[in-house]
């Protein structure tokens, strides 16, 4: 059986899978129970100056039938007293000394108040500390969150502050908010940060109703923008996350969060750089149980493939990751049908014919009396896009065949400098001729 | 009338009768509409003889555009929803849905097209408009689905539309001969009501060749569309035919959709000739009227019957029982029906019975369709297909409007 164990910026848990900072994990009794259903580690919702939340403090985008594909939040912080906090972040560590238990924190931006903050917080046990410089609402306009994590010189300050008490590792949690988080990752990493959490909530307003024309999720008819999270955030997430494993400047070690809810998303962040990764809509959707399938999911397939610990996963795909420039330009795809799969609903067709290249010819009710099929891929027009076989409703009905053409791969970094020779390309989708 | 079954309780007649296919929920209705694929020139569509847009009106249940749905079926099949109640869905939207073809449910089309058409009768929605009067003329013989198919498109290019009923109630077999279960004549008059809203004049109680010659109404009228259904039902031709006791099927069914359910008098032991759809709407109901038992006598074999399959599958779960390869000979009785003799392969036999329920069919009504045409006479429906499906005539009331539109210069259609 595959080794769970996960260790991020020295934060040690039996699994990689830790709640992140929110709503879950508010109190003992949520933490205990998470411990209790297998969690490895949890980031206690973020504890700072007490807080008023509103009423009315959650949003969902539904698609297709399916609720919670995307989520938001006009949460804040904790609304509990700092002591309830910290009595019961000692009680959890207490009764749970083998997980990791992380704090999230947020004061304001002073010097004195940080180092309060993370004094006692470590005298209350936690394993480590997380800086929310990312929260997207409410807090931002206070000057802490993601006003914060939006200012590189703001966040190495105050990751300066900190780490001028902090005896356990201190992790930034980073807001996707911004032009390109990597400036922002570098700058942790000069303020003396540990490891990084990222992605925080994005910007969002989550729907309007037409009814009352209030923004959604509305509070007595108004509201404003929220953190938007869940599966549809996942693929923002997956690239923040390899932007930032993958660079050289940064070099420290990242918890993967962003619309996490199976063990293969889990095992993608991983591959990706990830140490740790981190859930929380998906169990306000499901609930702790979830946990199972993350980790029995995780150990199966790395015992399938072959992965002994995470350290032999962690940053498998991201010597893959690379710049456009450097994509082969001669790797010939073609769709291809497996008619013995097709069902005839065309869908391919006219995503091809109106959304992508024409390249799938259709033929009518007395051409397929004689024989042919309702659909046929046009080899010389098709670019190899995919479209079809992402709308196709059939698994393997369409797949993408590589056609040898005997060119060696050449890049447009390469062409463009006049090295190496494009393959024949149908002349059609070739229309601006180079060199 | 002793031997006759007592009527049951009412309760228990209200149950048997109750809708069979129970609408959707809100719920389950945008559950269903979210798995359709939306294929591209679908082929429920294709299935469809009034070529509904099947993929749009279940998108538009899945966004909420109830209204829009309504009007996307209606606008293609004025009958929309009797369509949607009595269909034989398996044999033509839903049997050619593509789920079929990877081993999943088919989409519920029936039931998603009654949810959008519900949606419109139940609140009288006036989906479409009359036309701007162009001074034409058109009679409609038969209110029934194919006449009044006709007439919603007559009306909304804009003619003067006359239909002449010779029953007291628009609808035809809508209203009085389909399965009560599937629907009740409210419903089936609230329907034709949606198209008679548009404008429509109806005569009811109105029989042409009786009351007026169908040559005086090609005289007066630029054109008239004939959707009369069949004639009378075949009779057996055998003795004892004219024994108190023996009906036809659709009297016996009109009877019990245009009274209370407890006086439509029911045998204890019914037997039914013949094994159409006809034939099992009368068993089936005979037997839900409180028949101790009911049975389809027929002279061939389970494999030769010309119900669908579905029908069969339902009236052998309401209990009705099957003799195949029984040819009525004589029915037996003084002054009423005693039993049934009937031919078998293994020698003449009697079954025992107190009712016979003739549906062997019905004649066709060739006054109507004569043998030269005339040029301003169009026919539709049963009585020149010889008898199909409600969208069968709706399909051909929409066509003959559309022959009438395109003679009298219209611009399409």
């Amino acid at each position: 059986m595959a080794d769970l164990r996960a260790n991020c910026a020295g934060i040690e848990s039996p699994n990689p899978f830790w709640l992140a900072s929110g709503p879950p994990t508010n109190t003992y009794g949520q933490v205990a129970r998470a411990f209790d259903a297998g969690w490895g580690g949890a980031v206690w919702k973020t504890i700072g100056e007490p807080i008023i939340n509103v009423y009315s403090r959650y949003g969902s985008v539904d698609l297709g039938g399916n609720r919670v594909m995307g989520f938001n939040n006009i949460e804040l912080i904790t609304d509990r007293p700092l002591e309830d906090n910290f009595r019961e972040i000692a009680e959890v560590k207490r009764d749970y000394p083998r997980n990791a238990l992380v704090v999230s924190l947020m004061v304001e931006s002073k010097r004195e108040a940080w180092h309060e903050i993370v004094k006692r917080t470590e005298d209350a046990g936690a394993d480590g500390l997380e800086l929310n410089f990312g929260c997207p609402h409410g807090m931002s306009e206070r000057g802490m969150g993601s006003a914060v994590g939006q200012v590189p010189e703001y966040t190495a300050r105050i990751l300066g502050w900190v780490k001028e008490v902090a005896t356990r590792p201190v992790l930034a949690k980073l807001t996707p908010n911004v032009t390109d988080v990597t400036y922002i990752a570098r700058a942790a990493r000069q303020g003396g940060a540990d490891g990084l959490s990222l992605i925080n909530t994005i910007n969002s307003i989550m729907g309007v109703d037409l009814t009352t024309f209030a923004p959604l999720p509305a509070v007595g008819g108004k509201s404003s923008h929220g953190g938007y999270c869940g599966p549809a955030v996942k693929p923002i997430a997956l690239h923040m996350v390899s932007a930032v494993a993958g660079d050289r400047d940064v070099g420290l070690p990242v918890s993967g969060i962003g619309g996490i809810a199976t063990w293969r998303d889990a095992a993608e962040f991983i591959a990706l750089g990830a140490s740790s990764v981190q859930v929380c809509t998906a169990v306000m959707h499901y609930g702790f149980r979830i946990v199972e399938d993350l980790a029995d999911g995780l150990s199966n397939w790395m015992d399938e493939v072959g992965l002994r610990t995470l350290d032999d996963l962690r940053g498998k795909a991201l010597p893959n990751v690379t710049t456009w420039e450097q994509l082969d330009l001669n790797y010939h795809l073609v769709a291809e049908i497996d008619y013995d799969k097709c069902i005839e609903c065309e869908l391919c067709y006219v995503a091809c014919e109106d959304g992508a290249h024409q390249a799938i010819r259709r033929h009518d009710d007395a051409d397929r009396a004689g024989g042919r099929h309702a659909v046929e891929i046009i080899e010389e027009a098709c670019v190899g896009c995919n479209l079809c076989s992402l709308v196709c409703p059939v698994d393997g009905c369409i797949a993408m065949k590589q056609i040898p053409n005997g060119a060696p791969p050449v890049s447009w970094k390469d062409f463009t400098a006049g090295r190496g020779r494009l393959a024949p390309r149908p002349e059609h989708f070739h229309v601006a001729r180079f060199g | 009338m002793t031997h006759y079954a007592p009527p049951l309780p009412a309760a228990e007649l209200e149950r048997n009768f109750a809708d069979i296919a129970p609408p959707l929920t809100p719920d389950a209705a945008i559950a269903e509409a979210h798995r359709c694929l939306y294929c591209f020139d679908a082929p429920c569509t294709k299935a469809c003889p009034t070529h509904i847009d099947v993929p749009a009106f279940i998108k538009k249940i899945a966004t909420g555009n109830l209204r829009g749905s309504a009007r996307v079926i209606l606008d293609a099949n004025p009958m929309g929803h009797s369509c949607a109640r009595a269909c034989p869905v398996e044999v033509l939207c839903e049997g050619a849905c593509v789920l079929n073809d990877r081993d999943v449910k088919p989409i519920n089309i029936a039931l998603l097209q009654r949810h959008a058409t519900d949606y419109a009768l139940e609140r009288k929605l006036r989906l479409f408009a009359p036309g701007r009067p162009n001074g034409k003329r058109v009679a409609i013989v038969g209110a029934g689905p194919a006449g009044l198919s006709c007439a919603q498109d007559l009306r909304r290019w804009g003619y003067a539309v006359t239909v002449l009923e010779a029953q007291d109630k628009p609808g035809g077999l809508n209203t009085y001969g389909i399965a009560e279960y599937k629907m009740r004549p409210a419903t089936a008059l609230a329907e034709a009501q949606m198209v008679l809203d548009l404008g429509v004049e109806l005569r009811t109680g109105v029989v042409v060749g009786r009351d007026v010659g169908l040559e005086t109404l090609l005289e007066e009228y630029d054109a008239v569309f004939v959707g009369v259904g069949l004639g009378s039902n075949r009779g057996l031709g055998i003795p004892g035919e004219e024994l108190v006791g023996v009906v036809d099927a659709l009297s016996f069914i009109a009877h019990l959709k245009s009274h209370p359910y407890s006086e439509t008098p029911v045998g204890r032991r019914v037997a039914v000739i013949g094994a159409g759809n006809t034939a099992i709407d009368a068993v089936t109901q005979a037997k839900r009227l409180g028949a101790e038992r009911a049975m389809i006598v027929y002279r061939r074999g389970e494999a030769d019957m010309r119900c669908y399959h579905y029908e069969y599958e339902l009236a052998k779960r309401d209990g009705c029982e099957f003799r195949f390869h029984a040819s009525p000979r004589r029915v037996l009785g003084n002054a009423r029906v005693e039993g049934l003799e009937v031919e078998t392969p293994a020698g003449v036999e009697v079954i025992a019975c107190d009712m016979v329920i003739k549906a062997l069919g019905q004649t066709p009504r060739a006054e109507f369709v004569p043998p030269a045409a005339h040029p301003k006479l169009f026919v539709g429906g049963d009585c020149a297909n010889g008898g199909a499906e409600i969208v069968n005539a709706a399909a051909e009331g929409k066509k003959g409007a559309a022959a009438i539109h395109r003679m009298l210069g219209g611009g399409h259609g």
